[in-house]
This record gives structure tokens, sequence and C-alpha cells, in this order.
């Protein structure tokens, strides 16, 4: 438009202000409704393009070549509709990575699996990768920059930051999560040369500070220490939840449930010591629990240093077969310890490896953070940048991060949602998903993984690199360019290798190298651990406070996410809400009860949240799980739970002493999945100890007589396969991964808190919790309970319209279009696994939601029942696969999503017609029992029982 | 006083001519009373609530019920069972008392007859609106389609479809048949010429000749004999989608006979309720006298001790099968969550009924009005025990659960016995309440005994 322009419109095209200028040349206005619909019908052809363009399709695009590498032997030449390809990649938690492999139906991301050749993950994923994929489809997550509230564009924030970087000495602070990522701290390292004053500091509010501090206090620097539990006999842990937390879980989870397995006359079995103050998922594994303060454990630290008492013993007795872990919540001075005692007992080289560290700029982040906050709030910092992480809502209260935040002059904010940090940074910028930009992270040992993107960002978000790039005049840099320069440079040079490093989802060779500890263990110094000014002041009478993430939403930030809201907490079953939680005999002698809401003090601040009973919990002290309470999560995460960093300050980290109650005289309302806890004297989760199963290895069958077999209806003839299923429950340690995993799979809904306290959640598989013995300190079991596929199905002969009905290859099939609901065979169902529709449970009109949607699963309508199908679209595909190479289905080419996910390898499926499948061998087993066989259901899936392994002297 | 057996069955006086007026005034000339009005108006109400309520329903899902996963039925099965069973009295009263020469049923009847059919009406709503899909709920019955698909006949539910619309069809039959002579009547006696049409369509073309009278007599007599093993098939049938289950408190062998005794008890406490204030509003003292009364209420306590065995069996048979599962749920009706609702059923179904073993109770009209009302609370109660506590804690304690009726819930319910209220005004104010021909047959001048 020219100034000389004779004809006008507007005064303000005659005024010709760029404010107008601007306004003419976009196409719609600024915050026009179409960027607010999550995914218009454009877009998402605009996406499928992309994503196809991305796969190799070749689209007309101006963007370069990023290829992606199917994880297949022989990747196909061209897509074929319908025929799902798999991306290795990895997720990224708490800085670390987790291998993983990601089905994709035609450009579109729908399944997250683990990758086998990953380390950290040898093929399992937990309940946080299962889920990140309903958060990449968010309909919620920020899908524009915005500047103070307002739409804008990354190339205005580009200008912006450039403007505001003029000056090589500006104060920049850069503020991240943890970075394991070669290429994102080879970018902020380019940042922090151009910037001499910039400096750079990781926080995260689940770090790993204590476990540096403590190899720091016993060996002088900081190293990674890497447990081999596959060769441990016997394990102490101390208070750590190594099964659940930590970037090795997975991999430790299997490694500890293979010495668990006692298969026929191989009775080898570990045992396992636990010391903890709140029930954890391997405090439930444990052949010996003791429920202790988190103050008291250092003292047994010591006893086993000095060899005292039955478990110092036991581990003296299997020295160098052994292995003692601390938890991050425990003081360095406790990490120190157990490495004494490792290195004592000569388990360091057998069982416990140190590498160089696998972070970079290892631990002391609460101290990182404290700092930059002072120098924000002396208004030292000119420009920060928040990249990834919400630390308004979860940084240490005492610090204050809001009120040092504002003094900040220019913030941004990186984040995959508008979120509590964002409200307060003038430019938030849209973050890209994992599974949508190129990136790098290294595993729990190391071992690096070249992240592909499945899918072009859905919102045009930015990675880490990106956005930093911008900090150095390259906005336009894509994350595959320097991902890619980063490797050429680090051992990836050919586009072979590369092209294989992709594929794998492992670079090779990448694993920390070991820190060569010949003879340390001998120079830890225990002098230097034992004076009193190391010793914590003795423990107070007071009640002790324990703060811990969320089991099923982290600190937060899956808050959003309706499967991990939904995903009953493993031990009090609670969804959609954290409680206080407190033993038994705290409870009574507080004069408290389940979902009385008190008002938990500590340190001069006070949240009000609802109590919650726990039996195993230890004896004063209160557990309280951050995470909950967000104000701007989104609707799935607002409202829900209470906000307990309040709590937490840089001083009581995991906990601290002196804590208060006092009842409020009100109550609170919470959705619990199991209302009750014990098994009522019935045989459904049969336990013995392993003495017990060498005495009479059929002790198991001996508990519930046998059935008398035989139907009124002639049985069923199953000529080909007949599909049966076996769970290990001596291996399940009931960390919820097959329940997430099967709702992603099965397109499972979310049905919302009210629902389920009215008791209509629909998980296909349930992990039932039992606690036996006494309260006080109780045994608990967890039983995963998918669909029993009975062979005489109470369920079938009950459907009035036959829309239920045995298979040829013995599943207990569901039609759903047959079904019209009289919820009959629910109610007939002794395991209850049936799940009904009470309302219209699938979101069907969230667009974005339709894309994540696995295409070979019926999207159920309101009104029907479903249930658990063996996965029956994955055994059908192999079938198909069979038909056309005209073989029988080969055992182990059908995977239910359960079986693949669970990281302790509890589940086996496959055809019980050929004897020498595994799940026929399992089958087999001793142990091998069904549930409520005396029904005469004849259950297809069945259970190994649980065996413990205590020690005879205890 | 007179011992009720010796009592009449009509009050002395009465001609061939005065039971004829007498019976056909209500209908054609007592006209619309104002009561008449505020009652229809009060029940047609309470219909509406039912209209909206299933509207809803079907709008929004099964989901506005209580129901939830461990406990799939709830008030509407709980509702159906009942009404059935309150539907059973009509036909037992109409066919077995016939065909065992009871003359003391003649009087009642026609009432019970058209109570059994509007009960029935209610009943048969709830299987149609419970399922999650009510709009393919046709698929239950066993029509050829091109889906190739016949209906699960293992299932008690499609045996239930079966059972359910015989006792429907042959009750409504059997109703109808009976009605025929006296439609005549009203024909006849009707001034108005629209009424006369409509009566004449309804009569058939019945002239009252032998010819008619003859065939019509055998008719009746085998619609009696075909009416009568359903009374006894109808709610074994529906007892058997609970004895066919696997569940603890469901799979009872003992269900079926302890069922059609339980129907019969509500059924006969349900005539008492309705005829006790109808024959005083409309003067039926005459008619419906205390030896119908009496006797209604001797049925109601004999088939109220078959009952109370039932309990006590379901209870022995808990104990005498050693299951753990089956002692539990005796257990937990007695002292679980429930235990309320299940001493209410003990106390309204077997105890209060006791004081019926004396006469001087049963021959007080407004204490025997109550007992009826509190045996149809105990049997509602009775059904909400069965389905409730047997689903809420079965095999697998981890899937235990509560089931709490909700709002809707409630509005169901009382919007059934809003439509059978409805029906039960328009049948007062447009056909004859009591048989008028088979009465003409208890005029003194007709009985042999009093035949000059």
């Amino acid at each position: 438009m020219s100034p000389v322009n004779p004809q006008w419109r507007s005064l303000e095209e005659r005024a010709d202000t760029p404010q107008f200028r601007q306004l003419f040349e976009r196409e719609f206005p600024e915050g026009a409704t179409e960027w607010f619909d999550p995914v218009s019908r454009r877009d998402f052809l605009r996406l499928m393009g992309a994503s196809l363009a991305l796969a190799g399709l070749g689209a007309c695009t101006r963007q370069p070549e990023e290829k992606i590498y199917p994880y297949a032997a022989h990747p196909p030449e061209q897509i074929v509709p319908g025929k799902p390809l798999f991306y290795a990649t990895a997720m990224e938690d708490g800085g670390y990575g987790f291998g993983l492999l990601v089905e994709s139906h035609e450009g579109r991301p729908t399944k997250i699996e683990g990758n086998p050749q990953h380390p950290g993950s040898l093929g399992a994923a937990d309940h946080f990768a299962q889920a990140s994929i309903l958060t990449m489809y968010d309909p919620e997550r920020s899908q524009v920059v915005s500047n103070a509230g307002q739409i804008s564009t990354w190339e205005n924030f580009a200008a912006a930051l450039a403007w505001q970087l003029a000056s090589p000495n500006v104060a920049l602070r850069i503020l991240t999560g943890t970075v394991t990522s070669p290429t994102l701290a080879s970018v902020i390292a380019e940042v922090l040369q151009k910037f001499p004053a910039a400096r750079w500091v990781q926080y995260e509010p689940v770090n790993q500070d204590n476990i540096y501090a403590g190899v720091q206090l016993a060996f002088g620097r900081p190293v990674e220490t890497i447990y081999r539990f596959d060769r441990a006999e016997v394990v102490v842990s101390l208070d750590t939840d190594f099964l659940s937390t930590g970037p090795g879980r997975l991999r430790y989870t299997r490694d500890f449930t293979a010495n668990r397995r006692v298969r026929g006359a191989a009775v080898k079995m570990n045992r396992l010591y636990v010391a903890e103050s709140t029930p954890s998922l391997t405090g439930a594994m444990a052949d010996h629990r003791l429920a202790v303060r988190p103050s008291e454990v250092e003292k047994i630290a010591r006893q086993l240093l000095a060899g005292e008492g039955v478990w110092a013993k036991d581990l003296q007795a299997h020295a160098g077969r052994s292995v003692v872990v601390a938890g991050e919540w425990q003081p360095p001075v406790v990490h120190a310890l157990a490495h004494a005692i490792n290195a004592k007992l000569g388990n360091i080289g057998q069982t416990v490896f140190y590498t160089e560290p696998v972070t970079v700029n290892a631990g002391g982040q609460v101290a990182a953070l404290r700092e930059l906050v002072g120098e924000m709030q002396a208004g030292k910092v000119e420009v920060l940048l928040i990249v990834g992480g919400n630390p308004v809502f979860d940084a240490p209260a005492d610090l204050n991060f809001l009120d040092a935040l504002k003094k900040v002059k220019w913030r941004a904010h990186l984040g995959l949602y508008d979120d509590e940090t964002s409200e307060w940074c003038q430019w938030h910028v849209p973050a890209a998903h994992f599974l949508e930009t190129w990136g790098d992270v290294r595993a729990f040992d190391g071992t690096a993984t070249i992240q592909q993107p499945l899918i072009a960002p859905l919102y045009g978000g930015k990675s880490a690199t990106e956005f930093l790039s911008a900090a150095l005049g390259l906005p336009g840099r894509p994350a595959h360019e320097m991902v890619r320069a980063h490797w050429k440079a680090h051992g990836l040079e050919s586009e072979a290798a590369w092209q294989v490093a992709v594929h794998d989802g492992v670079v090779p060779g990448t694993a920390a190298k070991e820190w060569s500890i010949e003879n340390r263990g001998s120079r830890i110094d225990t002098a230097k651990l034992s004076p009193p000014s190391l010793l914590q002041p003795p423990a107070s009478t007071g009640l002790e406070i324990l703060l811990r993430p969320d089991p099923t939403i982290g600190d937060g930030r899956w808050a959003n996410n309706g499967w991990l809201q939904e995903l009953p907490k493993p031990f009090t079953r609670l969804t959609w809400d954290n409680a206080a939680l407190l033993s038994p005999r705290t409870a009574e002698q507080l004069g408290l009860r389940t979902e009385q809401v008190v008002e938990l003090g500590v340190d001069g601040r006070a949240v009000q949240l609802p109590v919650w009973v726990l039996p195993g919990q230890a004896d004063d002290c209160v557990t309280v799980h951050f995470g909950y309470g967000r104000r701007r999560a989104g609707r799935v995460g607002n409202q829900a739970g209470v906000d307990v960093f309040r709590l937490r300050t840089s001083a009581a980290w995991w906990q601290a002493t002196g804590a208060t109650l006092r009842a409020t005289g009100r109550k609170a309302v919470l959705a619990c999945t199991q209302h009750h806890q014990l098994m009522e004297g019935r045989e459904l989760v049969r336990v013995g100890t392993l003495e017990e199963y060498q005495r009479d290895p059929e002790f198991v069958k001996h508990r519930v007589p046998e059935p008398p077999g035989g139907s009124l209806y002639p049985p069923h003839p199953y000529e080909g396969a007949a599909w049966g299923m076996v769970i290990d429950l001596n291996a399940c340690t009931g960390c919820n991964a097959c329940v997430v995993a099967c709702q992603s799979e099965n397109n499972i809904p979310v049905v919302g808190k009210d629902q389920v306290l009215v008791g209509r959640e629909m998980h296909w598989i349930r992990v039932d919790r039992y606690f036996a013995g006494d309260p006080a300190a109780p045994l608990v079991y967890h039983q995963p309970v998918p669909c029993m596929h009975c062979e005489n199905a109470p369920c079938e002969p009950v459907c009035p319209v036959a829309a239920t009905s045995h298979s040829a290859e013995g599943l207990n099939e569901m039609t759903y279009n047959r079904c019209v609901g009289t919820r009959y065979c629910a109610n007939n169902c002794p395991y209850k696994v049936r799940r009904f529709n009470f309302l219209q449970y699938a979101d069907q009109r969230t667009e974005s939601l339709k894309l994540m949607r696995n295409p070979n699963v019926t999207v159920r309508m309101r009104g029907v029942m479903e249930k658990c199908t063996y996965c029956v679209q994955r055994i059908n595909a192999a079938r198909i696969t069979a038909k056309k190479e005209n073989r029988q289905v080969r055992d182990g080419e059908v995977v239910t999503a359960c079986q693949a996910t669970c990281p302790a390898q509890a589940i086996i499926f496959g055809d019980l017609n050929d004897p020498l499948s595994n799940v026929s061998r399992w089958r087999a087993e001793k142990l091998n029992y069904g549930l409520l066989v005396e029904l005469n259901t004849a259950p297809r899936t069945t259970y190994l029982a649980k065996l413990r392994n205590p020690a005879t002297e205890i | 006083m007179t011992e009720p057996h010796h009592m009449p069955l009509i009050e002395p006086g009465h001609t061939h001519a005065t039971v004829t007026d007498k019976i056909a005034a209500i209908v054609l000339e007592r006209g619309v009373s104002k009561g008449w009005i505020l009652g229809f108006f009060v029940a047609f109400s309470l219909f509406n609530v039912l209209a909206l309520s299933v509207a809803y329903l079907v709008y929004k899902g099964l989901g506005i019920w209580g129901i939830n996963n461990p406990v799939g039925w709830g008030f509407a099965i709980v509702n159906f069972v009942w009404w059935v069973g309150i539907g059973h009295a009509g036909t037992l009263i109409s066919a077995i008392l016939l065909l065992l020469r009871q003359e003391w049923r003649t009087s009642i009847n026609r009432f019970a007859e058209a109570m059994t059919l509007f009960a029935v009406s209610c009943a048969g709503i709830f299987p149609l609106i419970h399922v999650g899909r009510p709009w393919v709920a046709y698929w239950l019955l066993p029509y050829p389609n091109t889906m190739s698909m016949w209906p699960q006949f293992r299932s008690p539910l499609l045996w239930d479809v079966f059972a359910v619309s015989t006792y429907a069809t042959v009750s409504a039959l059997f109703w109808y048949v009976g009605l025929i002579p006296d439609l005549a009547t009203l024909r006849d006696r009707a001034k108005n010429r629209l009424v006369q049409i409509v009566y004449g369509v309804m009569a058939l073309g019945w002239t009252g000749s032998a010819k008619h009278w003859f065939r019509y007599e055998t008719a009746y007599l085998l619609l009696a004999g075909l009416a009568t093993p359903l009374v006894i098939s109808v709610h074994s049938v529906v007892s058997f989608d609970f004895a066919v289950s696997v569940i603890p408190g469901w799979h009872t062998t003992v269900f079926p006979p302890y069922f059609v005794a339980g129907a019969i008890f509500s059924g006969f406490a349900m005539v008492l309720t309705l005829t006790i204030p109808i024959r005083k509003i409309y003067g039926l003292e005459d008619f419906i006298t205390m030896r119908h009364l009496d006797n209604m209420a001797k049925v109601m306590l004999a088939t109220g001790l078959i009952v109370g065995y039932g309990y006590l069996m379901e209870a022995f048979m808990a104990w005498y099968s050693g299951s753990p599962y089956e002692q539990f749920m005796i257990w937990n009706r007695l002292t679980g969550p429930y235990a309320v609702p299940y001493a209410g059923l003990l106390l309204c179904n077997i105890v209060i009924p006791q004081v019926l073993w004396s006469g001087r109770v049963r021959r007080n009209i407004p204490l025997l009005f109550v007992i009826s009302i509190i045996v149809n609370i105990g049997m509602w109660l009775e059904r909400f025990i069965i389905v409730v506590t047997s689903l809420h804690r079965d095999y697998l304690p981890s899937s235990w659960g509560m089931y709490y009726p909700t709002i809707w819930d409630w509005a169901t319910f009382a919007g059934s016995i809003g439509l059978f209220l409805t029906l039960l005004f328009l049948f007062i104010r447009v056909l004859p309440m009591i048989s008028i021909f088979e009465m003409r047959l208890l005029v003194p001048a007709n009985r042999k005994e009093n035949a000059p």
C-alpha cells in the first residue's frame, strides 16, 4: 500500500500506522478464532501432509528433508495404508531418556511401546511414557506464541529477544530442567559463550541432588551410580523406591524381578529388605519391611555399616552378591553410608558401578535455584529464559520465586502449556512435544537416543534447542540441523551411521564411561561420615512430613493428562486427588479418619487437605504428594487436589519435622476405585514362602478344592489356536503401566472424578491391591485383573442378544454393534471385569483426540458393554500376516498391550494349544492357579502364585 | 357378628336389576366427580414425571441412574420384578379361583384383572428403558433379519421376553373376553349416541343369545385354563434372571416357588390397597363384602408364610452349602451397609403380617389397609435386597461397591405408580369395575340353596 494511495477506507488506513499495516497484511485479525480450534479440518490436512512428507512421501514443501526411519528389519518403501510403522525415539523424564518405539498409523502416532534395544527400557514403558501420547494430542496445549496475553508470532518473539540481547554483556539467565541432551547442552554452551555474563541454572522439583551430594561426600566428586540388581541376591533398600522412581526404574524392575522367578526346580530367589516411611512399590515387594520415619533411616544405615543385626548378617553372607541402595529422599550422609557399606561388602564392581555423570553439571540444583532467585530479587537479571518447567508452581515456597520473577525485566517461557509460569512471563512460546521434534537424550547409563519426530508440530511448537537458537540470532535453525550437526561431530559422521542410530533408537558406544574405582571403596573415609556435625538432629517426637512426587501425575507436569489423573494410585487406589497419608495408629491417636479435611502445617505454612489412612505408613509420619492443585493446568488438571508445594521449602526438601495436624471439621469426597482392602479369607492372591514351595511345590493347588469340571453345554473344540494368558504375581510390582498401555491401545475413555465416585471407571485391566496381616506392618499384594476369557464364561449364556460370544480360539468376544446394554453379563461376571458405557464417555468431538485413537479398535458409544479383548486386533494382525505367509502364528508373535509394556515381564500371552509356547510352559508351573476356579469358570487367564523369601532368622 | 365365611358374598336385598343398575350407573350416570378429577390429576401428573424421566434417560443415558460397575441393575429391575409380582393377583383370582369354583372371586376379579394389566404395563416399561440402547431393544425378539442373528435362547432375559409378553397377551385377552357381556349391557343402557357406538363396537355384537352364552362360557373356561400355568410360569421365569446366574444371593434353586408366592403375596396386598378405598368411595360394600376382604387377608397370610420359609431356606442353604461366598452374602445382608432395608423387609413381610392370624384384625378395615401397604413396601424391599445386596459384594472384594439411587431412579419409580393410577382412574371411569353378569349369578334368586 502506497502512502500516496488516494483512496482510503478508514481513518486508520489514512493514518497508515504500522499497526494498521500489520492488520492489513494479516489475513485474519489477531485473535481470530481459527487458531483456537484444536485442530481444524484444514489443519488436519496440513498436518497429515506434513507428516507424510516427513515419512518420505515427498509432498510439495520447501522444508528441508528431514528423514525419519521406521523401526523394521525391512522398512517398506512406502506407506501401506492400514499397516502401522514403528519409529524409535525416547521420552525425557526428569532429564533422562526412556527408549520408546512409537506406533504410527499413516503419519499419526497412536501408541507408545518400549524400545527393546534401549538399555533403560528393554522393551518396557511406564505409565508416564504410555500416557505421553495423550499429552501430545491434548487440545489444551498452548497453541500460539503470545506476548502479554496477545497472540504473536515466533518471528516477533525472535526479534524482541534479539533486541533484548543486543549487548553481549546482558545479564541473561537460562533456567532449564535437568539436561542430559548433548545437543541442547552444546546449544546452551554456544549461548553462554556468546553472552559472557549469562548463566545457566537447572532446576527440577524431583531431582537427584542428594544422590550426587552423597557420592560427592563419599568419593569427593559427583558420579553416576548404577546398580546391577540381576546379580544381587540380597538387596537392602534404605527408603528408596528404585522400582518406580529414578532414571533406571524400568531396567531395575526387569533386573530385580528376573531374580524372583521361580520355575520348576530352579528355586533361586533374591531377598529384599526395605526400610521406608511410606508404602512404595519396592516396599510391597519386600521380604522384610520396616516402616520407619525418614530420620531413623540413618541409624539403620549405621547399623548395617557396623555389621549389626540380621540384615547386616545376611548382607555379609552375600558379600559381593548384595547391594545396598539409598533413596533420593535420604540426606547425602545416608547415601555415603550406603556406598561405604557396598564398598565394605565388595559389591563395587559386582553389583554397583560408578560412571561419569550423565547429566550436565550434575547436582546442586536447589542451591543453584536459590542463587538465581537471589539475583532476580536483587534485580540483577535482565533477561530470563525459562526453558520448559513450571517454577512458579513448583519452586520451593521459601524462595518466593514469583516475587523474584516479577523483578526480571524481560522473561520468556517455553512450555507445552500456558501454565502458572507463562502467566507471569511477557512471552510464551509453545514447546514442541518430544514426538514432534528432533532431539537427543541420555538414559540412566548414559546411552544416547536420537529423538525423531513422529508428526510435524501440531501447534507450531519449538524445541528447546530451537528456542535457544533464537538467543543466538538463529531463530530459523531447525532442530534437525542442530542434532545432526552435533552427532556428525560425535561419532555419527557418515549418513549410514546416523541412519542406524536413528533407526535403532540408541547411539552405539555412548554409555557413560565407567569411573575406575579400583579400591576406591576402601578409601571412603567412614570416619568422616560419623562426626556429629553430619548427623541430623535426633529425631524429634513431633510429626514428620514427607513430600513426594505424585505416583501418577508426577510433579504436576502430567496434571492435564486424564489417563494419569484417573489411574488409581498404587496403594490408596485414589484418583483425581491427593491426600495426607497417615498410619492407622497415628490417625487413631489424632482422632482422624479417612476423608476428614485437616490443616497440615509446617514451619508457619499450612494447607488444607483430606486425610487418607494407609496401612504400612510409618507412625508419626504424614506423606503428601505434590503436583496437584494446579491453577492453570487445563480443564482436566485444574481443581484437582491440593497444592502442597506451598509446604516445600529448600530446607524441607523431601521431609521436615515438626508438622502439625488440625482437624477442620470438614469432609472431602475422594474418588477411590477400591473400597475394600482385605481378601476376606478368600484365596484370591495365593501367597506362600519359598520354603513352603520347596517343601511342597503344589501347595498352591491345595488351597482351594478342585472344581468339579464339566458343563451342561458341550465343550468348545479348539482346532487352531487357544489363546491364554498367565500373570506372574511374583514378578508383578503393581506399577500400573499395563493399565495405561491398555487404555491407549484400546481407546478406553476417561470418565472423570464424578463417575469414578459412583464406580464407573472404564479400565479393562485393573490392578487389585490387598492388604494382609497386621495393619501396622501389612503385606501388600498387587494383582492385575484383565478378562479371564473363561471356557465356561458366565457372561456368555446370559446375554439375550448373543452380543458376547465364544470365538473359535477361545476368546470371549464382545460385539459392540450387537450389544443392547442389558448389563446382565457384567452382573454375572464373578471377576467384575466388564465395563459399561453408562454415558457417552468417549470424546467424539475433539478433533485432535480422534487422531490419537487406534484405528483398529472401535470407539464405543454409550449404552454398550466393553471389556478386555486380549487385544484381538493384534491377534488378527498376526493371523493375517501368518496366513499371507502360509504358516501358523508363531509363539511370541502376538503380544498384548499390557504384556508389551510390563517392565517386570510379569505377563505372558500365547497359544495354549502349542505345548512349547511360553504361555503353556508358564501354565504348567506348579505355582499356576486360576482365580475363582471353584466356580468352574475355567479361566484362560491364570496366575503364578506369589512367593516370599523371608530370612529364617527373622 | 357371624364368622366371615358364613357372610354373604352379596348383601341381601339385591336383585338382577339393582345389581345392574348400581354397577352400570358408576360408569353411565355418576358423571365426573371432583374427587375423580383430583385423583386423576395427581395420577396423570405423576405419569408425566415418568414421561419426563424416560425422555431424559433416552437423551442422556443410563448414567443418570445410580447403577455402576458392581451393581449393574438397580431400581429398574427392582421395579420390574415388583410390578410383575403385583400383576399376579388378577389372573390368579380370575383363572385359578374360577377353576377352583371360588365364587367369592366374582366381585373382585374384573378389578384385579385390570390391576394386573396395568401392573404388567408398568413392569413392561422397565426392561425396555433399562437397556443401554433402548432403540435396539427389539433385537431381543426372534424375527428374521438381515443380520441372520437369532437371540441367545440360553439367556433368561429372553425367557423373560416370552414369559412376560405371553402373560400380558393372555391376561389382556382374558380380561377383554370377560368384559364383552358387560360392554353389551352398557351399550344397551347408554343414552348418548356416541357412547352407544363405542360400547357397541367393543361389545362385538353380543346379543346375549343362548348360543353366545354357551360359546362364551367355553371360551372363558379355556382361557382360564391357559392362564393358569402362566401365573406360575411368569414369575418363575423372572426368578430365573437371578437363579441362573452365578452370583451369591441369586444362584438359588428356591427362587421360582418363592418368587411365585411372593408375587401372590404382593398381588393380594395391592388388590386390598386399592379395593378398600374404592368400595368405600363408590359404595360397593354390598358387593365387595367383609368376606372378600377376609379371604384376601388369609391368602396374604398363607403366601407370606411361604415367603418367610423362602427366606429361611436361603439362609439355611447358605450355611449348608459350606460356600464362604454364600455365607458371606447372608452375613452381609444382616450386618452390611444394607442391613436397615433388610431388617425392614423382614419386619414388613414376616413379622407384621402375622397379626392376620387374628380374625379381629382381618375384619378391621383400616388396619387391613395399613397392613396391605406395609406388605407392598416389604415386597419392594425384598426385590431391592435381592438385586442390590447380591451384586454389591460378590466374589472379589476389590470390586465391591455401593448403590445409591439418584433422583431419576426415584422419579421413574414414582412415575410408574403414576402410570398405574392413571390407567386405574380411566378404567374406573369408563368400564364396569365389577362384573355385572357374574354378580347377577350371585343374586340369591339364582342360587340353588335359595331356590323356592
